[in-house]
């Protein structure tokens, strides 16, 4: 398992080379990774349907508790099929739909890369490595959406996209932490089977808004649906990868994976039904009103994401059943219909449903697989669209409460759904011709219409025996949203009933609908002007406050005076001192002042001495040579305390910058008293202040002792553990060894720096 | 940069050779009395900056016959290689080891991570102290 998620990253690491090499049909030769790993994962099925989960572990930070674990059940099965089925048939179209372009070895590199967070994400059993493969989605995602990154739109909502996902990321964070206090474990499997006591944890509140949070943004769930339509600046393989089958069921896979120990709870469920189902009715809505070809489709995957929180909030077994079958349906026809959104591009130039009409001719075979994925979104019998539509309908009708608002919207989603269905079946294919951009000549390639070809074909399969399909992983899945057993089964045929009737009746009224979509479109112009007060008006309101916050925090600590600088971190630094001394109440110790020696003294009136001249003095060279004479003394002082080696170095260090001092002082203009007296009194002050305050604390240290002194060990064991009598180079090099290399890092960075600062110096000049 | 002194030129040459072979002294000695990398360092570091002083920048460049880039470079290399071998004895990162063994003319002798570490800091003292000095003077010219 590790080595499959972990083959990933490798092939993506060698994709560019493999590209090079294959060329044109590169797109097949990658295609073989994810095909490989839908075998590997498909040896999973017969052991998950029959009701097993397997937990496999790897040691990652064994001292920290975190291990590379997987959790392969019912639901991450499901999952990791159709990432690994989709992406196979991605992979292979997309070697066809950018061919040629420059950039199609680093698309390769980030799918795969892409592919291989999505299978860790939903497989990952620990906590910690789930957030991981889930900020890795987030980054791939961002890359890919904006792969056409000379374009100023792809650039801006790949961003948006980006801040939207790890901003909700960051809630996630917080939360996980929470649940993993609350549950007493990083591992999903034994918080599973803590429910009980997740639920009457005093977190379990905070806990469940910042998961929620994390969940909502990357499903696109209202009010942050706004970033899912704008991620279509991606190129549409990805569109169609991330935004309909993978990345966007990222929010769902958590909240449904999540159910056994959070669900269950009146919260969970009002917030989950209601903002599910006005997500739901949003999305379908704003894809009724949509003309890009695109932008429906990814319209109706926030119905889509809408529908499947809402039945995740109702919680029942049918309703569990109804998610995951829409899941199964839904990435199915999502899939092969943005493919043919790619088709329509490539073959037609055509982005947008008003440029589409009468291209059945044309593309017959393509457009006959729309025909029929269109059919599943519309959920017409016996298309599995259809099954899931009318489990859907049952769960939101048995609902234990809110019945009335959801079944509402229910009906009105169904409606629009049929119409958003027909846009997208009858539109582009039937009717008279429409010039588009590009006269199709001939119909797709193979490598492009595999895809949609057997999504679409599958979606009739598992129609017409849904048995296929609940058998096979739709109950183990349910099961474990559930934590429970299921034993619901799909039908294609379910009786005469309510939900039936509604499908019936949908059929009609969205029928009618698309037929008058022209004037409804007219007629609801005014949600344009709506819209410019929407969601996404706030995040740019919140992102031009951004900017200008940190504009204004540059100029302010950012000001190129190297005075202020200091200013600002003395002052910090003796204040944060003084108000902890104050808080802890930290006592000034006594000071034997008839143990002082008459060498001691002499040493204090040079150290003061030379302090007063290096402030007085008007000389620099003056200045540089008191400096030094106090950097002397103090190593005196180091001496006569018997630390040698501090003295020595102190010595050594001292020479050298009184030389660097020399080196830099040709360099400075003459002495000129450039500040006001008052400013000197201030800077006086502050200085005074700093002093003070070292002064005292390092009284205060002589005798309070917290905890007993480390050097004794260090005297200890210097010579029977560090093979050294130099206590001081033994703590050094051997039991201090790290602190010392972060040292000479630090040393070797400002010698850089210094190097750096120079030299481009000197370019500018020429 | 050149002085033009006789004194300073005279005593430079002879000290170079001394102050250089007292820094290794001082650097091999440190673990068991007062010295060590640093010290050691920063001796060889202020031999070179004499030199310096008392010749001009492309005399001490040449002296020195690598640029100092390099010797921190190298430094930092050994002190992170010093780190790694108590790894694959299944201890932990940085975890010091010894050889001992008898060598002809020295006798018992001592060697360890711990002496390979110094040598890095020994050079990365060396090495920063260079970079910083020595294009300080070139930038002064």
């Amino acid at each position: 398992m590790l080595y499959a998620i972990l083959s990933t990253f490798l092939v993506a690491a060698f994709a560019p080379a493999v590209h090079r090499l294959s060329g044109r049909t590169s797109g097949w030769v990658l295609g073989l990774l994810p095909a490989a790993l839908f075998v590997y994962f498909l040896s999973f099925l017969p052991a998950v349907s029959s009701g097993e989960s397997i937990v496999l572990a790897w040691p990652w930070l064994p001292g920290l508790d975190i291990q590379l674990s997987f959790l392969v059940d019912g639901l991450s099965l499901l999952f990791a099929l159709l990432i690994s089925g989709i992406g196979f048939f991605i992979v292979t179209y997309a070697g066809r739909y950018l061919e040629g372009d420059r950039d199609l070895g680093r698309f390769y590199v980030i799918i795969l890369a892409f592919m291989g967070s999505m299978l860790g994400l939903v497989l990952a059993d620990n906590l910690v490595a789930m957030f991981v493969f889930w900020e890795l989605t987030s980054i791939t995602s961002y890359l890919l959406i904006g792969y056409n990154h000379e374009n100023l739109d792809a650039r801006k909502y790949a961003l948006q996209g980006l801040f939207v996902t790890v901003g909700g990321g960051l809630a996630l964070l917080a939360g996980i932490i929470m649940l993993a206090m609350a549950g007493g474990s990083w591992e999903l499997s034994e918080i599973l089977n803590n429910g009980d006591v997740v639920r009457e944890h005093a977190l379990y509140l905070p806990l469940l808004i910042l998961i929620l949070l994390g969940a909502f943004t990357k499903s696109a769930q209202v009010p942050f649906h706004f970033w899912l339509p704008r991620a279509m600046a991606a190129p549409t393989p990805v569109s169609a990868y991330l935004h309909s089958a993978t990345m966007v069921k990222a929010g769902v896979y958590l909240m449904a994976r999540l159910n056994p120990s959070l669900g269950g709870t009146d919260i969970w469920f009002t917030t989950l039904a209601l903002f599910g189902a006005v997500t739901m009715f949003t999305g379908v809505f704003l894809a009724f009103r949509s003309t890009g070809v695109k932008k429906v489709l990814a319209y109706s995957t926030v119905m889509a994401l809408g529908t499947l929180t809402m039945l995740i909030g109702i919680g029942t077994e049918t309703a569990l059943m109804a998610a995951m079958a829409f899941l199964l349906a839904h990435s199915l026809y999502k899939g092969a219909l943005f493919l043919v959104a790619g088709i329509l591009d490539h073959e037609a130039g055509a982005k947008d449903f008003l440029q589409t009409g009468g291209l059945r001719s044309a593309l017959p075979v393509t457009a006959a697989f729309a025909i029929l994925a269109a059919l599943s979104l519309g959920g017409v019998i016996p298309l599995f669209g259809f099954v899931a539509k009318e489990l859907m309908l049952e769960a939101v009708l048995d609902a234990p409460s809110l019945g009335g608002i959801l079944a509402l919207l229910a009906v009105l989603t169904a409606i629009l759904g049929v119409a958003v269905a027909a846009i997208v079946g009858i539109r582009p294919w039937f009717g008279a011709k429409v010039d588009t951009p590009k006269t199709p000549h001939h119909d797709a390639p193979v490598a492009m219409l595999a895809g949609p070809a057997v999504l679409a074909s599958l979606g009739l399969i598992f129609g017409l025996g849904p048995g296929l399909a609940d058998e096979g992983l739709i109950n183990a899945a349910a099961a474990s949203v559930q934590g429970t057993p299921v034993d619901g089964y799909l039908a294609l045929w379910h009786g005469l009933n309510w939900p039936l009737a509604i499908s019936a009746f949908s059929l009609v009224a969205g029928g009618v609908l698309y037929w008058r979509w022209e004037q409804a479109r007219r007629a609801l112009a005014w949600v344009d002007r709506a819209a410019e007060y929407g969601p996404e008006k706030g995040y740019f309101k919140m992102m031009d406050g951004l900017v200008a916050l940190s504009e204004w925090q540059t100029r302010v600590l950012q000001n190129g005076y190297l005075r202020y600088y200091v200013i600002v971190i003395v002052a910090m630094t003796a204040g944060l001192v003084g108000v902890t001394a104050q808080l802890f109440d930290v006592g000034v110790g006594q000071v034997d002042w008839a143990a002082l020696q008459i060498h001691e003294i002499a040493i204090l009136a040079i150290l003061v001495a030379s302090m007063l001249f290096a402030v007085l003095t008007r000389s620099r060279l003056g200045a540089v040579v008191a400096l030094g004479s106090m950097g002397f003394t103090v190593a005196l002082v180091y001496v006569l305390y018997s630390a040698a080696d501090v003295g020595i170095t102190q010595v050594l260090v001292e020479t050298l910058t009184v030389i660097l001092l020399v080196l830099v002082l040709f360099r400075l203009p003459g002495f000129l008293n450039l500040s006001s007296k008052a400013l000197r009194v201030r800077d006086a002050g502050i200085a005074l202040v700093m002093g003070g305050m070292i002064t005292l604390l390092i009284l205060s240290t002589l005798d309070a002792r917290l905890f007993p002194s480390i050097s004794q060990y260090f005297i200890d064991e210097s010579v029977p553990s560090g093979y050294g009598r130099n206590i001081v180079n033994v703590v050094l090099v051997d039991f201090r060894a790290l602190d010392t290399l972060g040292e000479i890092f630090v040393l070797a960075l400002a010698a850089i720096g210094v190097y750096a600062m120079l030299r481009f110096r000197a370019e500018d000049r020429r | 940069m050149n002085m033009h002194s006789l004194i300073l030129r005279t005593a430079g040459h002879f000290l170079l050779p001394l102050l250089l072979l007292f820094s290794v002294f001082l650097l091999l000695r440190g673990h068991d009395e007062p010295g060590g990398g640093f010290i050691g360092g920063l001796v060889a570091a202020a031999a070179i900056v004499l030199y310096l002083f008392s010749m001009d920048i492309q005399s001490a460049r040449k002296v020195l016959r690598v640029d100092p880039r390099d010797v921190l470079g190298t430094g930092m290399v050994l002190a992170v290689i010093s780190a790694i071998p108590g790894v694959f004895r299944g201890q932990a990162f940085f975890t010091a080891q010894w050889w001992e063994f008898t060598a002809p003319l020295f006798g018992e002798m001592k060697l360890s991570t711990v002496l390979i570490f110094d040598i890095g800091v020994y050079l990365v003292v060396i090495g920063s102290v260079l970079t910083i000095m020595l294009n300080l003077a070139e930038a002064e010219e």
